[in-house]
């Protein structure tokens, strides 16, 4: 199903989201907050890319500047072939039924003075001309499709449960058959026997329509399961982009080492290993340490960390590492990738 | 895990009502556990299943009206806390029994520096002057991992992280050196690698005070890690309760079975579709008669939706200190 020679759906390259910081009296502007600073990536078409990282790090950002949701700094965004992040308003609004967002919190996306049906067919008023018949057509269709009761289709958003809202909020992305899904934390919001019928949901659809995903989360275990690849941010910055299977079983970089080893997992014997914990906080985005941003509190840190920072290049096949453990600057067999890297930190 | 000790806290067949406009609401519907000096009992249960009001019940902590605690007892050491005087509760909450909330940023109050707010219990229920409060609360916030404490205790909430806000909230907790302290969803609003760091500083400590803790969440993994016995809550009552390597090993309850079959491994086996749970959780409208979880259920039987099933033990140990499910299908024996 996924043709990994095929030209990509989704291209990022550079992109950069900075939020001006305005202070003093005169309101003038001494900042930035790099929220996203330098981000690059591709999504095959049918293909799920899970994006994880820690509050902060930038990856509902990512998201939003993805369908521009906010002007983006600077990079591109091309998506089919077209540079979202340069189109003009008209061409944009032609290009939005391509891409789709289902957000977080269900309760506080869906409007509540709008019927369930309603909410799901106004993105076919805005952008196709159907007829209130033909949508109403639609809307069911939609409503059969994520699961939910077609007698339901007059009732308001306050009427349902968490999990059901958020189906509602899929259907209203399904409504003008997109290609392209960005799913900003889909499930965090929902209890955890619901968390996994969303998640079916998701997959199933995908199978059926062919959809690609940016599946936004902090649920490591969940984006095990529902990605192809997996992208860790840090600080604005990709950390590591590796195949799923090849980043749970040995995480290259050591921002995603500490972060998969601080998992909980539900099993009493593996659950109290010796895990690594990361002292101190993440830095704040408007001042990033020099160097690389991971610096701080990296537990293989290096002199030349705080000076460079380190590029996000392959290492491996498939698996691109921003990190000095893996570059000749930092390390002197590296070539030697896979040997454990420690040492060349400890000796300094 | 000490095992004979009288347990410090021994609550009995407690039982809360919400009355609202629509009717009653059976928040909690007879629950009893008990603790004991030392050790962590974790309570997991999805939202609504009850696990936060059987502990705010506990202390009193609940607007009444709408909620009323109906029946039961709570005895810490001698006193039954549902019978003793607001003033008599109010002594003892702080003091005896500490408590961590979800959200520290929502917990603390925002208009008074961190030094302030931890020396509040301390002057309160350990009579301390100024200067003594100010030395212990310097103490405690380098107990919780706080740097460069003394100059700290200046600081407003706002001016810390998250994560160093519960620890602030966990040094208020411990403040006055509590015998049970209940931490609702500590972790639940912090990052992987900042919930990993109050765990880990939650377990020395345990180690250091040898308090009790009741750890309320709705994270298996976290329970994995951290709990001693598990009691697993659905719509209002106690499904099952076990030592955690049982419960994890050897579910016994359909609900706890299918819980921890939904959640997607890390490592290891990746199933190719996640498990789910059909359903939703039970609205508790009425005293139950039945099974709550009956309609969810995969094994439910005739029987199931005619009584609600009583806890009973599936091990030698006596009712509430071994393994016990609440549940008319669930397999008896050593190996389930």
């Amino acid at each position: 199903m996924r043709d990994l020679q095929s030209e990509p759906l989704v291209q990022v390259e550079d992109l950069k989201m900075h939020f001006p910081i305005y202070s003093g009296v005169l309101r003038r502007h001494t900042g930035d907050v790099k929220a996203v600073d330098g981000v690059s990536f591709t999504i095959q078409p049918g293909e799920t890319l899970g994006l994880v990282g820690e509050s902060g790090c930038g990856k509902s950002t990512v998201g939003r500047a993805l369908l521009r949701l906010y002007e983006p700094t600077a990079g591109r965004v091309v998506i089919e072939g077209e540079d979202i992040a340069t189109l003009d308003a008209e061409a944009l609004r032609l290009k939005r039924p391509t891409m789709q967002m289902v957000f977080q919190d269900p309760q506080a996306s869906l409007n509540p003075r709008m019927t369930l049906s309603a909410i799901i067919a106004e993105p076919m008023v805005e952008h196709s001309r159907m007829t209130a018949d033909e949508r109403q057509a639609r809307v069911f269709e939609l409503m059969d499709a994520v699961g939910l009761n077609r007698r339901f289709a007059n009732r308001y958003p306050h009427e349902f449960s968490g999990g059901q809202r958020q189906r509602i909020g899929i259907a209203r992305a399904l409504a003008l058959n997109p290609k392209f899904i960005v799913c900003d934390e889909p499930i965090a919001a929902l209890d955890v026997s619901i968390q996994a019928q969303v998640v079916n949901l998701l997959e199933d659809l995908q199978d059926k329509l062919g959809l690609t995903y940016l599946f936004i989360s902090h649920d490591l275990s969940m984006v095990r399961h529902i990605a192809d690849r997996v992208a860790v941010m840090y600080l604005g910055r990709i950390a590591e982009l590796s195949p799923r299977d090849a980043l749970y079983d040995q995480p290259l970089h050591p921002y995603a080492e500490a972060l998969l080893s601080a998992v909980n997992e539900p099993d009493p014997n593996r659950a109290r290993r010796t895990r690594i914990i990361l002292k101190g906080d993440v830095p704040s985005p408007a001042n990033p340490p020099a160097g690389c941003s991971f610096c701080t509190r990296c537990p293989k840190v290096m002199d030349i960390c705080h000076r460079d920072r380190p590029e996000l290049a392959e290492v491996q096949p498939g698996r691109l590492v921003a990190c000095h453990l893996y570059t000749a600057a930092g390390s002197t067999g590296a070539s030697e990738v896979n040997e454990p890297p420690i040492q060349q930190g400890a000796t300094q | 895990m000490p095992d004979g000790a009288a347990p410090v806290l021994d609550v009995r067949g407690l039982k809360t009502v919400f009355r609202t406009r629509g009717g009653e609401i059976h928040a909690v519907n007879s629950v009893s556990f008990h603790l004991k000096r030392g050790e962590v009992l974790g309570v997991v249960g999805e939202s609504g299943s009850g696990k936060s009001v059987t502990m705010m019940s506990l202390i009193g902590l609940l607007p009444s009206p709408p909620a009323e605690v109906r029946e039961g007892s709570v005895l810490l050491g001698d006193s039954d806390l549902l019978k003793i005087s607001p003033e008599d509760l109010r002594q003892i909450r702080g003091a005896r029994v500490g408590f961590v909330f979800q959200d520290p940023m929502t917990s603390l109050n925002p208009v008074f520096t961190v030094g302030m707010q931890i020396m509040e219990p301390l002057r309160e229920h350990m009579g301390m002057d100024k200067r003594q409060a100010e030395a212990r609360a310097a103490e405690l916030l380098e107990l919780v991992g706080i740097p460069d404490a003394r100059k700290r205790l200046k600081s407003y909430p706002h001016q810390f992280s998250g994560g160093m806000r519960q620890r602030v909230m966990i040094a208020i907790a411990l403040a006055c050196n509590p015998d049970v302290l209940i931490a609702d969803e500590p972790t639940t609003a912090l990052d992987v690698t900042i919930q990993a760091q109050i765990l880990e500083l939650v377990k020395e400590l345990r180690q250091k005070l040898g308090m009790a803790i009741i750890w309320i969440t709705h994270d298996l993994g976290v329970i994995a890690n951290i709990a001693d016995r598990v009691m697993v809550m659905y719509g209002g009552q106690v499904a099952e309760h076990a030592p955690v390597k049982d419960l994890f090993a050897h579910p016994r309850h359909p609900y706890t079975r299918a819980l921890l079959k939904t959640i997607p491994a890390i490592t290891g086996h990746r199933d190719a579709r996640l498990q789910v749970i059909e359903g939703q959780p039970p609205i508790l409208s009425a005293a139950p008669t039945a099974c709550p979880f009956r309609a969810r259920c995969a094994h439910a039987m005739e029987v199931c939706s005619r009584e609600n099933p009583q806890r009973h033990a599936v091990d030698d140990a006596p009712l509430g200190h071994g393994h016990d499910v609440a549940c008319h299908w669930a397999p008896e024996g050593a190996d389930a």
